[in-house]
């Protein structure tokens, strides 16, 4: 079943358009990684399809409903929950008090603070500490906390690899099997290629705003990749 | 002279300044709003309370069954109606429309209830003392004044850090755009903040009404001393700014003591030496 669709989004950052006409699809369960080079648009996509980025009602439509032009907040309450690139915790929130913050949406599912805690354990001995206090993983995996604690259908991470060590990206990108496990469908935005192939079945790559190549992960050269993602 | 009972005297016509500036401190730490018209929204609450003692007959601090609310609602429609489109534009837009609404209010004031001065009487409260040990002699009001003062701040910090909506006002003040992304509807948050914003503004209002004579001009100096009490407390501290109106009231009490005529001056005099000493104030917490 088809869960997310964009058809033919295009965004604007007022006069510069930085989106032109994408069309996305996103199974149910699916994990599907958006690659790219800086500037491509990626973390653009994310962001219209969350909401903060005004769009046209059809250009976005989430499980056969158009989306397009809702605001954040009622789209988080559909089920399409956030981890923004950079983590973006509240400063002034504790770790847990942060997590709770998910729990605005409103809506009910497998997540709580406990499975949370379950998934993240290091986060529940740091529960009562200041979020910028943590470390950078501590921070993103955090976030990601934050996003499941909303109960999401559809989890969009941008750049969870950011500015964090190998071995720190391994440890929560070996989370996200577990959070799939659930049947959460997830879209990962990264410039890890590698790293994003690893974890996905398919693959889009996007290219100054516009859509260079999709295929399944499994067997593609990763060549041509590497082609579309420099526009070579 | 006896200097301890200056510096009490001072101290509790702090708690008068902290409750005025309440609401200021609550809608700049929220939503980074620096609303000009909160000094009028202040007096606009005493004459309410007036009207309201005028028709029903009850005293002014029952009043506070209606005045409370009225203030509220009316809080949190300005927000939602008018002033939530003008944060988008920075600082500025803001500023002229909560200007605008000052003027508006001052204006309608003195055409419905001339420029003549009002008062609200609460009896035999507002002259009684009590004698304490060492010759302190201190009036029943400025210390239930004072008193409610405190009530009022440790009330927000329970808000503030023991429930989920003060937890969505701290996330908002963070991040905004954050605060949406998670499910946060800020144009209702921040209709919900300058509500509950205002009825500290109407308690506020009516606890001065009673003290002092008003009149629809009354509200920009109210708006200094509020400002000035935040000031020096420093941004986005609620127990800073009761010690900030505690400073501005023992500055002014010692001035008064030195001269009368140099009550208003000193507490002044003191505000620009703190900036010039501490420019984020006492204890400051908001960032940017």
């Amino acid at each position: 079943m088809t869960l997310l669709r964009t058809q033919n989004l295009s965004a604007f950052y007022a006069d510069f358009q930085a989106l032109f006409d994408i069309n996305v699809t996103v199974e149910e369960g699916e994990t599907v990684a958006i690659i790219g080079a800086n500037g491509a648009g990626k973390t653009t996509f994310l962001r219209s399809v969350a909401g903060a980025i005004g769009t046209a009602p059809e250009m976005v439509f989430f499980d056969g409903r158009a989306i397009g032009g809702k605001t954040p907040h009622e789209i988080v309450r559909l089920g399409i929950a956030m981890v923004p690139e950079g983590r973006r915790l509240f400063p002034s929130l504790s770790v847990e008090e942060n997590l709770l913050l998910g729990t605005h949406s409103e809506r009910s599912g497998p997540w709580n603070l406990k499975r949370v805690y379950e998934l993240f354990p290091r986060l529940f001995d740091l529960r009562g500490l200041p979020a910028p206090s943590l470390s950078g993983g501590q921070q993103q995996m955090a976030a990601v906390g934050r996003g499941l604690m909303s109960n999401p259908r559809l989890l969009l991470c941008d750049e969870l690899s950011l500015g964090l060590a190998p071995i720190v990206i391994r440890d929560i990108y070996q989370c996200l099997d577990v959070i799939t496990a659930e049947g959460t469908t997830v879209v990962l935005v990264e410039q890890d290629i590698n790293r994003a192939l690893d974890a996905s079945a398919r693959f889009y790559c996007f290219q100054e705003g516009r859509l260079a190549l999709t295929a399944p992960t499994e067997g593609f050269d990763r060549q041509a990749i590497t082609s579309a993602y420099f526009g070579l | 002279m006896d200097w301890l009972n200056i510096l009490v005297q001072g101290g509790l016509l702090g708690g008068f300044y902290a409750l005025f500036a309440i609401g200021l401190s609550m809608s700049f730490g929220i939503m980074r709003l620096v609303n000009i018209a909160h000094g009028d929204l202040i007096v606009l609450a005493a004459y309410v309370a007036l009207v309201v003692v005028q028709a029903t007959g009850l005293s002014p601090f029952l009043s506070l069954i209606i005045v409370v609310p009225v203030m509220f609602l009316l809080g949190y429609a300005l927000q939602r109606g008018l002033l939530n489109q003008t944060l988008s534009g920075g600082l500025l837009p803001p500023l002229l429309v909560t200007f605008g609404i000052s003027i508006i209010i001052q204006n309608g004031l003195l055409q419905v209830f001339g420029a003549y001065d009002h008062r609200l009487q609460e009896g035999s409260i507002e002259t009684a003392s009590l004698k304490l040990l060492g010759g302190l002699d201190i009036g029943a009001y400025p210390l239930l004044v004072f008193a409610v003062a405190v009530l009022a701040i440790a009330g927000l910090q329970l808000l503030f850090y023991r429930t989920r909506l003060g937890r969505a006002f701290r996330a908002v003040s963070d991040d905004a755009d954050t605060a949406e992304l998670m499910g946060i509807d800020n144009r209702k948050l921040y209709a919900l903040a300058l509500g509950i914003a205002m009825i500290f503004t109407a308690i506020a209002g009516v606890l001065f009404g009673i003290r002092t004579i008003f009149a629809p001009s009354a509200g920009p100096i109210r708006l200094i001393l509020a400002f000035e009490a935040v000031i020096i407390g420093g941004l986005g501290s609620m127990w800073g700014t009761l010690i900030g109106g505690m400073v501005l009231g023992i500055a002014q009490a010692v001035g008064a003591a030195l001269n009368p005529t140099w009550q208003i001056l000193a507490g002044h005099l003191a505000f620009l030496a703190i900036l010039i000493v501490r420019p984020s104030g006492l204890f400051p917490r908001t960032r940017d």
